[in-house]
């Protein structure tokens, strides 16, 4: 570790608090040009967290400090995976305390701490929103595995940093296996940030929502950290596809110059996700909840099948 | 003439509206014969409500209204003051208990059966205390100054091992009307499902006692908004029948108009909205934009957007010139290959389809039994349409001289019910044409004078189903009773049973695909 790696680190964190609510903002946009509506301003999520942030917390009476401190876990959660996916820089001195497994553990963790706070303040639509999330994220945590597994085999190491270092660093191959645990990753994050076809993060429905009946309780900034923290999943999860299928660009960071020339490509190849998962939204339609599985089942064969793919054919004997 | 061999004489209602026969039964059993038999016949419960009659009969009445093969068989009932009681129809037609709870709230005639639980009243007023009686004291101006009660309402309790409850509403994430739906589930399993209305109570019924003809026009389009043209022509045929009045045919053929656009327009905004509840906001933007560009038209034509207060009893308070016709056909030529490439849309997407297919069934059989009327009815493949000839039936007029032919769909899903509403469209978009096309010329209206103590009923297809407007004077020539009844009475308890096949999450899309009204069913 250096003062480069440090200083990067730090600047990957804050970048990803700055950009992930612009990424959302984006989404959002195209989405609005998609279906011919007048889109939101760019900045609209960061004026939501402004408005959100002002605002008085009102609390259920039967809240207990679960349901207060849960915003902060989840928002914490997030930061750190945004801190282990690396963006600009593979020298990250974050990287080493928690590889890939461990990565799908925070999201784990997150996920955990926001279905039980939404079950605490005894509100049928938050249990019934967490039994859900607890469904969707039982079937999709193997898949991601599955699929981080693939490039763990290419990379001979589950450390992020080293897998993308040898996906960026390797000399042009094409790799069936990753076009498979691609398609694989693309399922799951579909179903993990609660997007369409899975959930619908624009509906007014609660009989429907997923993640969206876990926060109907919290106002104010528990309000404003959870959607921050959201908008950090949707980051991260971008990142991560990026480093893991489209590593190029991402120096190792032995020069400042280098991290901020990364800058420029990093947006570059966000707003390129950003309208693609809007294009993929608004051309779907959600599908029933009881398909999910259905839907994660084949992500998780997917995966498998690029791992399989990755045995058999790739290995050289 | 009597039907089925039932000893009540009814005699025809006069006027052009939709054929009615008015009869009075001489007892309870008779009612109770008469509604037997029209049920062994096929027959539907239209309407139930209940009139004080105590100050000109000494009495109360109470009013059903059956929906016969060729029209509707209005029967009422005399009822002693010091008992007020009748046997309860609900065993024969499950749609009368509500109505007969309301009933029971508004008036105080009670029916015999065991389904005694409120509905109308939700403990701002207390039990023994009557809003439609005569002799009720009400405070001018607002409420009447009880004390907000606790009103609980005895839900059907389901058991069971990991059986619960989710209570939705009577508000919501969105902004809709208030309703209460009590979900028994297991899991995502709905094992039941009970409504609670009444939310939106503003004592309508009441503000038409005394009132003139013209204030009754008025407040009877504003029962429910998306249906203003349907009651108001319900109401003006309820009064031309009373009246003995013909409006000029110039005047039928804008009434049809404008009930036609009230249709497309409604079909049209729900359509995109089934999109929505299926998370594809495409659809919704697209129909917003055709029923925005249609309400524009309705705005500029006819000086309001949902065209209120155009449909007046004796004719239509406005008049479209040849430009203003022009631009109506002009408009059906424009919208009608959206709407079929938006169909085309709907159609081949997979996911929307899946949604869609299976979902909310209701068999021809249980409409039937719920007296569905109109596009729930239709998309279950029951042939019944106010506007369309059937065994034993002429339409009214103008319909009768268009041919209007029915959309049906047998599936009794929600796939149905939009095909149904996209069939709908479709035909509408040439009923109007035609109308425009061939408007009578002449006067548009007439000023019917009352008559005292005399009664009508008016039958209107509106979009969502038979509206019906039953009204009676008083011997001052003011209104003495009105009842408007929204076709949602029927068709809400089918929403129950619709639900009972699936799964929580796929409630709001049962739900949008009827789309009913609080407001028309709270009065």
């Amino acid at each position: 570790m250096n003062i480069i790696g440090l200083l990067a680190q730090l600047f990957a964190i804050a970048l990803a608090l700055f950009l992930a609510p612009l990424l959302t903002g984006w989404v959002n946009q195209c989405r609005a040009w998609l279906q011919s509506r007048t889109a939101p301003p760019l900045l609209q999520p960061y004026y939501m967290l402004h408005k959100l942030f002002n605002k008085d917390v009102v609390l259920a009476h039967g809240a207990s400090s679960l349901f207060r401190f849960a915003p902060f876990i989840v928002f914490g959660c997030m930061v750190l995976a945004c801190a282990i996916v690396p963006t600009l820089s593979t020298d990250l001195p974050f990287a080493p305390a928690a590889d890939t497994i461990a990565l799908v553990g925070v999201f784990g963790l997150a996920r955990i701490f926001i279905a039980l706070a939404a079950m605490d303040v005894g509100t049928s639509f938050g249990s019934l929103g967490g039994r859900r999330e607890m469904l969707i994220g039982f079937l999709a945590e193997p898949a991601l595995l599955m699929v981080i597994f693939t490039t763990a085999l290419i990379s001979q190491s589950t450390s992020v940093a080293t897998i993308v270092e040898t996906l960026a660093q390797r000399e042009f191959a094409i790799y069936p296996s990753l076009a498979f645990a691609g398609v694989a990753f693309t399922f799951v994050s579909f179903a993990e940030n609660a997007r369409v076809p899975v959930d619908n993060p624009a509906t007014h429905l609660e009989l429907t929502m997923i993640h969206e009946a876990m926060i109907l309780e919290y106002s104010g900034r528990h309000l404003a950290l959870l959607e921050w923290a959201a908008s950090l999943k949707l980051y991260a999860y971008s990142c991560l596809g990026l480093a893991l299928f489209f590593p190029w660009g991402i120096p190792n960071g032995d020069s400042f110059p280098a991290l901020l020339a990364a800058i420029p490509l990093l947006v570059f190849k966000l707003a390129i996700g950003g309208s693609l998962l809007a294009i993929i939204e608004t051309v779907n339609a959600k599908m029933r909840i009881f398909r999910a599985p259905e839907y994660l089942g084949t992500a998780f064969l997917l995966a498998v099948l690029g791992l399989l793919v990755r045995l058999l054919l790739e290995t050289r004997v | 003439m009597q039907f089925y061999d039932e000893p009540i004489e009814f005699e025809p209602q006069p006027g052009v509206s939709a054929p009615v026969w008015h009869g009075r039964a001489a007892s309870g059993g008779q009612l109770w014969n008469f509604t037997t038999a029209v049920f062994r016949a096929d027959g539907r419960l239209a309407a139930l409500w209940g009139s004080d009659e105590r100050q000109r009969r000494g009495g109360f009445r109470l009013h059903v209204v059956f929906g016969l093969d060729m029209g509707h068989a209005w029967v009422s009932l005399d009822l002693p003051a010091d008992h007020p009681v009748y046997p309860d129809l609900a065993g024969i037609f499950p749609a009368a208990n509500r109505m007969q709870r309301a009933a029971y709230d508004m008036v105080g005639i009670a029916s015999d059966g065991p389904d005694q639980r409120p509905w109308l009243r939700h403990g701002a007023w207390p039990a023994d205390w009557y809003p439609l009686r005569h002799d009720t004291r009400h405070e001018a101006g607002v409420g009447v100054g009880f004390p907000n009660l606790p009103s609980d309402y005895d839900f059907v309790k389901v058991g069971g091992d990991g059986a619960h409850e989710i209570p939705v509403g009577p508000i919501h994430a969105g902004i809709i009307e208030p309703g209460h739906f009590r979900f028994s589930v297991v899991g995502e399993k709905v094992l039941r499902l009970e409504q609670r209305m009444g939310y939106l109570h503003k004592g309508v019924e009441k503000l038409f006692i005394g009132a003139d003809i013209a204030a009754g026009a008025r407040l009877v389009g504003r029962i429910s908004g998306d249906s203003t043209c349907a009651y108001a022509w319900a109401y003006a045929g309820a009064v031309e029948a009373a009246c003995s009045a013909t409006p000029p045919p110039r005047a039928l053929g804008l009434r049809a108009l404008m009930v036609e656009r009230e249709r497309v327009a409604n079909h049209l905004g729900d359509l995109g909205a089934l999109g929505n509840d299926a998370a594809l906001a495409f659809g919704l933007t697209q129909f917003m934009r055709l029923k925005e560009d249609w309400l524009r038209l309705n705005a500029r034509l006819f000086g309001h957007r949902f065209m209120m207060d155009c449909i007046v009893p004796g004719g239509v308070a406005i008049d479209l010139d040849a430009q203003a016709l022009d631009a109506v056909v002009e408009q059906c030529y424009a919208l009608a290959p959206e709407v079929k490439a938006l169909r085309t849309l709907y159609d081949e997407h997979a996911g929307l389809q899946d949604r869609f297919l299976t979902t909310g069934i209701i068999s021809a059989d249980l409409a039937r039994e719920l007296s569905l009327t109109g596009m729930a009815a239709r998309a279950t493949g029951v042939l019944l349409d106010g506007r369309a000839y059937r065994q034993g039936y002429t339409p009214p007029p103008p319909y009768a001289a268009l041919g209007v032919r029915p959309a049906t769909d047998d599936r009794g899903d929600v796939a149905a019910r939009a095909a149904v509403r996209f069939d709908e469209i479709a035909e509408s978009l040439r009923l109007i044409r035609e109308l425009a096309v061939a408007l009578p010329a002449g006067a548009t209206r007439i000023e019917p004078a009352p008559v005292a103590g005399a009664s009508g009923l008016g039958v209107v297809e509106g979009w969502r189903g038979e509206v019906l407007v039953g009204l009676s004077f008083d011997a001052a020539g003011k209104l003495a009773r009105v009842h408007p009844h929204d076709p949602s009475w029927q068709t809400w308890p089918a929403v129950e049973h619709a639900v009972l096949n699936d799964i929580v999450p796929d409630f709001p899309l049962i739900n949008k695909s009827f789309n009913l009204s609080y407001s028309g069913v709270d009065l």
